[in-house]
């Protein structure tokens, strides 16, 4: 079922939100796309009923939400769809969590991901791979597949995700959704288990650029358990605008190179004319360094994924096996618990900031990091927003990448720089190649996501990708 | 390029236990993303200072006192998933 924030509002207005919840439920427990790692069905009703009973008021009163099972919910299992988190319950909410149950949000189920946010597809799962919903057979991109693929599966009508190199703008591109990633610092990553924390950004998903809005405004806000979050309130919503009269679009050739599929270069150029022809201006911009950016990141994610899941030992939480000694038992706790990918770029990183190592690939990678943001810096003196593809191609197969880790991480070629610079950038649907939906990335200034959502909206008024829904859902 | 060995040695820095089929089997692929790293030796990055964080934020203090807003937990709620606990502590293995 699609509906928006306002059409479910008037279904709740007129029934109530625990109809509402109890169709989405209906439809996840049918539902084939493995898109939900467990569901929330008791919780979610009697939260519902009370919402109902209580005339609880909300930007989101009584609205379901999907949410990606890296972020912390109390009393609701939380797995990083890791066997190692199997069955970890936390004590506690995430700050985004608290924020959607004071705007009376209600939390349908936890979304499947990639391992440890560690993935591109969302097949490295212990919980089995999720499937795309306008062809069964594709990825719906990672690492927040589920979250994405719930939303354009009509299983929850608002998702969030996190988007490390990607991870939210992937998974929306391969499956026509709309996904933002915030400005680093915006959204409090409190109770988000961290992968690589200098890179991460929680993220909305919705249908439409209106209901991306509305969830980002409700989540984003300031947090001192979050030593870098920003002391910033947003209020998007109030000032969504259908006009891009005079807006300066940069075009960086870079993001169009070799690799890009032809169909997908044709529908963000011929959405960027869209753009043109309501009055935006375009220019070319040169950016370097963004060939060097996709190597800068996994050295860097890798190195501080060493690090953020040692704490993974099998003494607080999550999978314990047989006592040995501690150093051997912590050795086999995460021999027995984490995945290859895992396995691969805790000892990818390990092996970056070792002795010997540090200089050659960690310090040398984070120098590179400042000369992508550079980059940008440059080219925002001259432009509002940067326009290139969300992904190269569209969704590709189940099983076509996952045993070969290049080709897999060569994929996140036009996303990472975005992470690595800190600027935020959202994917909204924009052209077809061959039945699968096509990402148009928009990118700004740091704290500038008034610019791209009002660039997305505009975009999204005066076109109908967004509307397309996959057949057979 | 890394060697079997040194793949056993960075297992052990990184508190993994790796079996002979798992070194069999990431030694290859952890060259060939190692190889492709080395794109970034062709970038002069003399003088470049690094990136750690992309905001100019400094450090950032509280006072050090027990609140429910700074994210405390109780003891049960600490010790909730806790594998193995006695007497309200976390029990862990010996260590030698």
């Amino acid at each position: 079922m699609w509906a928006s924030i306002n059409e479910l509002k008037e279904k709740i207005h007129a029934g109530s939100s625990e109809e509402v919840v109890a169709e989405y439920l209906e439809r996840i427990g049918r539902s084939k796309l493995n898109a939900f790692i467990s569901t929330s069905g008791e919780s979610a009703i009697s939260r519902a009923k009370e919402i109902d009973a209580n005339d609880i008021e909300g930007p989101l009163a009584g609205i379901p939400v999907a949410i990606k099972d890296n972020i912390s919910t109390r009393c609701i299992q939380t797995t990083c769809a890791s066997n190692i988190l199997k069955g970890y319950v936390p004590p506690y909410d995430a700050h985004v969590i608290e924020r959607l149950k004071k705007a009376g949000a209600v939390i349908i189920g936890k979304t499947n991901m990639d391992e440890f946010a560690m993935g591109t597809s969302t097949e490295t799962s212990f919980y089995g791979a999720t499937k795309n919903p306008w062809d069964m057979e594709r990825v719906p991109g990672g690492s927040s597949g589920g979250s994405a693929a719930a939303v354009a599966g009509g299983e929850a009508p608002i998702a969030l995700g996190s988007d490390t190199g990607g991870s939210v703008r992937c998974p929306a591109s391969f499956c026509g959704v709309v996904g933002l990633k915030p400005t680093y610092g915006v959204i409090s990553r409190y109770g988000l288990i961290a992968y690589a924390n200098s890179l991460e950004q929680i993220g909305p998903f919705a249908t439409s650029v209106r209901d991306v809005t509305t969830l980002f405004d409700v989540v984003a806000g300031y947090d001192p358990r979050d030593s870098t979050s920003v002391d910033k309130e947003v209020n998007y919503s109030s000032s969504l605008e259908n006009n891009v009269k005079g807006l300066r679009i940069g075009v960086p050739e870079e993001y169009f190179g070799e690799g890009t599929d032809e169909k997908v270069e044709k529908a963000v150029r011929d959405s960027i004319n869209t753009l043109e022809e309501l009055g935006a201006k375009t220019t070319t911009v040169k950016m370097p360094h963004t060939k060097y950016a996709l190597a800068a990141y996994y050295i860097i994610a890798m190195s501080e994924a060493s690090s953020n899941l040692a704490r993974f030992d099998g003494m607080r939480y999550g999978l314990r096996t047989e006592d040995s000694d501690w150093h051997t038992t912590f050795s086999q706790v995460r021999a027995s618990g984490f995945g290859d990918e895992v396995k691969r770029r805790i000892l990818l990183g390990t092996y970056a900031l070792s002795a010997g190592y540090h200089d050659k690939y960690y310090l040398k990678a984070l120098k590179v990091r400042t000369l992508i943001k550079q980059d940008f810096e440059r080219a925002f003196k001259d432009v509002d927003v940067l326009i290139t593809p969300t992904m190269p191609y569209p969704a590709f197969k189940l099983g076509e990448k996952i045993d070969d880790p290049i080709s897999l991480y060569l994929a996140d070629v036009d996303t990472v720089p975005i992470n690595l610079a800190g600027v935020p950038s959202i994917s909204v649907p924009c052209g077809f190649s061959g039945g699968l939906p096509i990402g148009l990335q928009i990118i700004g200034k740091h704290f500038d996501e008034a610019t791209i959502l009002r660039a997305a909206y505009t975009f999204e008024e005066n076109t109908d990708f967004h509307t397309k829904r996959p057949e057979g859902m | 390029m890394i060697t079997r060995k040194d793949l056993t040695h960075i297992g052990w820095l990184s508190r993994l236990e790796l079996s002979e089929k798992d070194i069999e089997k990431y030694t290859p692929k952890l060259n060939s993303v190692l190889d492709y790293f080395t794109e970034l030796d062709d970038v002069d990055t003399e003088g470049v200072p690094p990136t750690y964080h992309v905001l100019p934020l400094s450090n950032v203090f509280r006072e050090d006192e027990v609140s429910a807003q700074g994210g405390s937990l109780t003891q049960e709620e600490a010790l909730s998933n806790a594998p193995k606990t006695q007497d309200g502590f976390f029990k862990a293995p010996r260590m030698m």
